[in-house]
């Protein structure tokens, strides 16, 4: 630890961690000169576009090619058919299902990939997809999931209906996928039954999609002399990637070369592996020519992954003084047409059983049933760590519930009910550890900086005047970091995280990551902590991520995992370093390594003032003067597999005017503090929570993906889905505490999901508390004025004096 | 998102561009800004086989003062009436209609005549134009002609414009003293069409309302005068008990298409409800001139 003035200036040279450092990727962005997949331009390159569904459930009667083969520059039309017999029509999902690549006899949801086209020019391609003639039998759509198991529900997947597993489980339907329990149902059964008071609530999560401003695609360009293939994709997991296309279609995965370059946002869109980039891959095989394949905005929202759909009823026991005595959750998943949710292979709900949220609830039982629906297929983590914004959605609504039916305040019955700071780490009733936490510091903290209690009279003054205003309060705990491999995999490969550092005589530094920035700006806060634990300027320490050929394996950025376990890697194997380089200094100042104590940037001789060894003179030694018996060179490899999940959390409160004529909602006031352990880079972090925060207000307050009793999706352009501009967006206030992981190597939790997945509830909680002087419980998402109208003109407040 | 093949003309002028239709009766579209027309294209809902482009053809250009009237050439974009001193000074309504119509990108390249010309309901000028009396003047093979708002909008993407003519210009009357005007928008969110919106005019003689205009956008299959309620106030002290009552006429003056804005009901409540504050912004308005 830096002290004297002379070494927190060193320090600050260095630019390390808690510095608020520029981030070194938005030069590139603002002059418009980054490199994303649709910039990538081949030689010789082609373009594929899709033929799609009109149909949400329908079979296929035939498909006629000719008059697309007939047009100039159509290279290849490709249907299920041409991919069977390199059994590449269907694919594996993630969750141990298949998913289409191209329709096979059926179409199970409204655009789903039914051919695709491959022409030599990206107008040529799009004319062609409508000369491909496909005549199809509607069938009825399923569409709503509470009528996936009836027992004359329409049979969706007839490729699996024989199957008793379709990957996690038994299950009981031919649209039932699985069942998936956690807890203890019988103590909790007996909490419910003999409690002094039990709240139950129904509530949906809509289904939602993340959107990112880039949307997917990808160039395929297989080499037929080398036996190469090269994809230049759009991915959240590029060396995952790798991994599926070489099982996939039988080149050896040295022969793969999967590059994510720069990455227009992810949020979970990117994490899944598509039928755009299978065919392009094929095509390009077929082709033996690079085949480029970019979505436009109507298909990413309407084919790829989306997220929610929970469909849940919770349940509290409580005594009257508010101390909880059970949770019960019941949850009906709606899948879409192919189990593709991109989960840990092992976990069909994600990481929903933390569910218990900041509380110390002694029991709990989860139950989540998965079904298929004439629906896109996906499920994924949108900006957050698999099912958790359902959790604390889930969580948070019912200690809202609960208070109301105790007339406790909502801050003082989660007060009551909060793990206490001194119980960490903490083992919650449905199996997790959480690492650390003080909740009643943050929540005291924010209570505060609002002046919670001069809010709540305001409140008072304006109900007595017929004002709506309310109040949102949540108190969250994330679980990030996925994860321990003992716990998670994705096809089998445990879920560790990777960094590769080399330092170079100069003492400039490459380093290389198995992560993925998709704006999290890597490149800035990975150098940090580098500059921090080897005494070397970040100015000089270059990031690499996204090629298989050049970074270590690793699993990608999803569900918060960057810093958690890309960041503990990183600092493993600096660390490795620096115990090299520490043998090294001993060598030179001809002394004992246990003589030396690290200051800032570089080893001191204990008690000898004036003799030291800088970083840079040791790297310039490590390649000419090392130690006899050492190899030279200063580079180390970490392979991190982290010992538990991290668990940021935070409070969240919120203050909204509704307009009641129109049912407008004006969010006056969003205070968040977040607690994410060690903080890298506060500008960054803050930025995070801002992007988090702008999301969760999204979703809270207008994204939706509606289906009409046909399975048409009404809505995917942004015309109609909600991306706030800002011109809506609130203004947002941010806090923080500080309460370090402690089997995080910096103490470092991650932060980037913490807002999106705390602010949601809170929206809601701040509605719903507007009207709760008037019995009103909950209401679901999106808030939009239309609907907050709705439950107005239930209440006859919109009645003119 | 990728449009059909088409042919692309740019003449220089109006005569051209009229010719240039004659010669496509069937096939050819006049293309302005394009924010309605290319999402269409894009989407192949519309695939005209000659695009016309006249926003760039000069005469279409330029906003002037012609006795009490104003003129605005059709091709004047959302952005240059935002900009316009003379707009500004004398007819702040389209300034604050254009103010609220969808973002800067788009009424960078936006115009006047083309928001006119698409008929769409969703539009806001069309109802600008209905509550300002404002003409019409179009050009065609058999020379130019003007026509009232009132007779202009006839359906949903129907209008009274021949297919072989062309918007020219627009003529509004300048505000007189005593006149005031009120304009309000729902919209779910920036760059969306109304859930409902209301303008009004009206002037004042003493504190009794001679004149008023209620035309409403996207509650109906056009943009629509609201003429019960208009009745209703003409010759009158408007106060809140008298606005109360006209809300309920506009109301029952709705006839809005269920979408995701909302269904029928609650656009017919909005639509009452920005009434309401148009008819309150128009009288404060009116007082202050």
């Amino acid at each position: 630890m830096a002290t004297t003035a002379e070494e927190l200036d060193r320090q600050a040279l260095l630019e390390g961690i808690g510095c608020s450092r520029k981030r070194k990727e938005d030069p590139r962005f603002i002059q418009g000169k980054g490199n994303y997949v649709d910039d990538v331009k081949l030689p010789g390159m082609v373009y594929a576009d899709m033929v799609r569904s009109p149909y949400a459930h329908a079979r296929i009667k035939s498909i006629n090619k000719e008059k697309a083969l007939a047009l100039p520059g159509v290279l290849a039309v490709l249907t299920a058919e041409d991919l069977k017999p390199l059994k590449l029509h269907w694919m594996p999902t993630l969750a141990g299902d298949v998913q289409a690549v191209l329709a096979d006899e059926k179409v199970h949801f409204q655009y789903q990939e039914v051919a695709v086209v491959v022409a030599t020019d990206r107008y040529i391609a799009a004319d062609a997809t409508e000369l491909v003639e496909v005549e199809y039998e509607a069938l009825p759509a399923l569409v709503d999931p509470h009528k996936a198991l009836d027992a004359d529900a329409p049979i969706l997947r007839e490729d699996v209906k024989e199957k008793d597993n379709v990957g996690q489980g038994p299950r009981k339907h031919p649209n039932h996928i699985f069942s998936w329990e956690v807890g203890d149902r019988d103590t909790t059964q007996s909490a419910l039954d003999t409690a002094e008071v039990v709240v139950k609530q129904d509530m949906l999560y809509p289904r939602v999609h993340p959107s990112p401003l880039e949307t997917c695609g990808c160039v395929a360009s297989f080499d037929k002399v080398k036996g190469q293939l090269t994809v230049y994709i759009t991915s959240q997991a590029p060396h995952i990637v790798r991994t599926v296309v070489s099982i996939l279609s039988g080149v050896a995965e040295s022969k793969i070369r999967i590059i994510s370059p720069d990455i227009g946002g992810g949020f979970g869109n990117k994490v899944g592996v598509y039928p755009g980039y299978v065919t392009a891959i094929v095509a390009s095989i077929v082709l033996g020519t690079p085949v480029k394949w970019i979505e436009d905005r109507i298909e990413n929202i309407s084919t790829t992954a989306w997220a929610r759909d929970y469909h849940m009823t919770g349940e509290l026991a409580a005594d009257i003084s508010g101390r909880i005595k059970g949770l019960r959750v019941n949850v009906l998943a709606d899948h879409g047409a192919f189990n593709s949710h991109a989960q840990p292979t092992k976990w069909p709900a994600g990481l929903f059983s933390i569910c218990t949220g900041s509380y110390d609830i002694p029991t709990a039982h989860v139950k989540v049933d998965g079904v298929y629906t004439n629906k896109s297929p996906g499920g994924v983590a949108y900006r957050c760590s698999f099912r958790v914004t359902e959790a604390v959605y889930l969580i948070e609504r019912m200690m809202d519930i609960l208070a109301q039916k105790l007339n406790i305040d909502k801050a003082e019955i989660r007060r009551r009910n909060f793990i206490k700071a001194d119980a960490f780490p903490y083992k919650t009733a449905l199996g997790w550890e959480v690492d650390s936490g003080n909740y009643q510091a943050a929540l005291a903290k924010v209570l505060d900086a609002v002046h919670y209690d001069d809010l709540r009279k305001e409140q008072a003054e304006k109900r007595s005047r017929g004002e709506l205003m309310g109040i949102g309060l949540v108190t969250f705990t994330e679980i990030v970091g996925a994860g321990p491999s003992k716990a998670c995999d994705v096809l089998g490969v445990g879920m560790f995280e990777s960094a590769e550092i080399r330092v170079h005589p100069t003492g400039s530094v490459i380093a290389r990551m198995g992560t993925i920035s998709t704006g999290q700006a890597h490149q800035t806060t990975y150098a940090q902590i580098i500059a921090t634990e080897l005494g070397l300027p970040s100015e000089d320490i270059q990031i690499e991520e996204g090629d298989t050929d050049t970074a270590p394996y690793g699993l990608g950025t999803y569900g918060s995992r960057s810093t958690p376990v890309g960041g503990a890697a990183t600092a493993v194997a600096a660390r490795k370093i620096r115990a090299k380089a520490q043998k090294i200094a001993a060598h030179l100042l001809e002394v004992s390594e246990a003589d030396l104590d690290w200051d800032v940037d570089r080893f001191k001789v204990k008690g000898v003032p004036g003799q030291e060894k800088t970083m840079k003179e040791i790297a310039w030694a490590a390649y000419n003067n090392v130690p006899d018996g050492m190899e030279m060179g200063l580079e180390a490899v970490d392979y991190y597999d982290p010992p538990n999940f991290t668990y940021p959390f935070g409070a969240y409160l919120c203050v909204v005017d509704i307009d009641k004529l129109t049912g407008e909602t004006k969010v006056r006031r969003f205070y968040a503090l977040d607690d994410c352990g060690t903080r890298i880079n506060p500008m960054i972090i803050e930025g995070q929570i801002h992007g988090g925060l702008t999301e969760g207000f999204a979703v809270a307050m207008g994204q939706e993906m509606p289906y009409d009793a046909e399975g048409n999706l009404l809505g995917n352009t942004f015309m109609d889905y909600f991306i706030p501009t800002f011109v809506e967006t609130p203004h947002w206030e941010t806090d923080y505490t500080v309460t370090p992981s402690p089997h995080h190597p910096l103490g470092a939790k991650g932060v980037a999901e913490s807002p999106h997945v705390g602010s949601i509830p809170c929206f809601t909680s701040a509605i719903v508390d507007a009207f709760a002087h008037l019995g009103v419980t909950h209401m679901d998402m999106p808030h939009s004025a239309y609907r907050v109208w709705q439950k107005i003109h239930e209440l006859g407040l919109d009645k003119q004096a | 998102m990728i449009p059909g093949e088409f042919e692309y003309h740019a003449p220089a002028t109006v005569d051209d561009a009229i010719q240039l239709l004659a010669q496509h009766p069937d096939d050819g579209k006049i293309i302005a800004g394009g924010h309605s027309l290319l999402p269409m294209m894009k989407l192949r809902f519309a695939e005209p086989a000659h695009l016309i482009n006249i926003f760039e053809i000069p005469e279409l250009k330029g906003i002037t003062e012609e006795g009490s009237m104003l003129r605005i050439g059709a091709m004047t974009t959302e952005s240059e009436l935002i900009r316009s001193a003379l707009i500004n000074q004398k007819c702040p309504l389209i300034v604050e209609a254009a103010k609220m119509i969808a973002d800067p990108q788009v009424r960078n390249r936006g115009t006047i005549g083309g928001d006119i010309a698409h008929g769409d309901p969703g539009n806001d000028h069309p109802a600008v134009m209905l509550a300002l009396d404002a003409d019409i003047v179009v050009k065609g093979p058999q020379g130019e002609r003007t026509i009232a708002a009132k007779d202009f909008f006839l359906g949903t993407y129907v209008t009274a414009l021949e297919p072989n003519e062309i918007i020219t210009a627009i003529r509004v009357p300048a505000s007189t003293p005593g006149t005031g005007y009120g304009f309000n928008k729902l919209k779910r969110k920036t760059g969306d069409f109304a859930t409902a919106g209301a303008t009004v005019v009206l002037h004042l003689k003493g504190n009794t309302c001679d004149e008023i205009r209620i035309a409403l956008t996207n509650v109906g299959p056009t943009a629509f005068r609201a003429e019960a309620p208009e009745a209703l106030l003409q010759g009158r002290e408007i106060d809140d008990a008298l606005i109360e009552q006209a809300a309920i006429k506009v109301m029952e003056s709705c006839a809005p298409a269920e979408d995701l804005r909302g269904d029928a009901e609650y656009k017919c409540h909005m639509a009452a409800e920005m009434a309401r504050r148009s008819i309150r912004d128009a009288l404060a308005r009116a007082k202050g001139n």
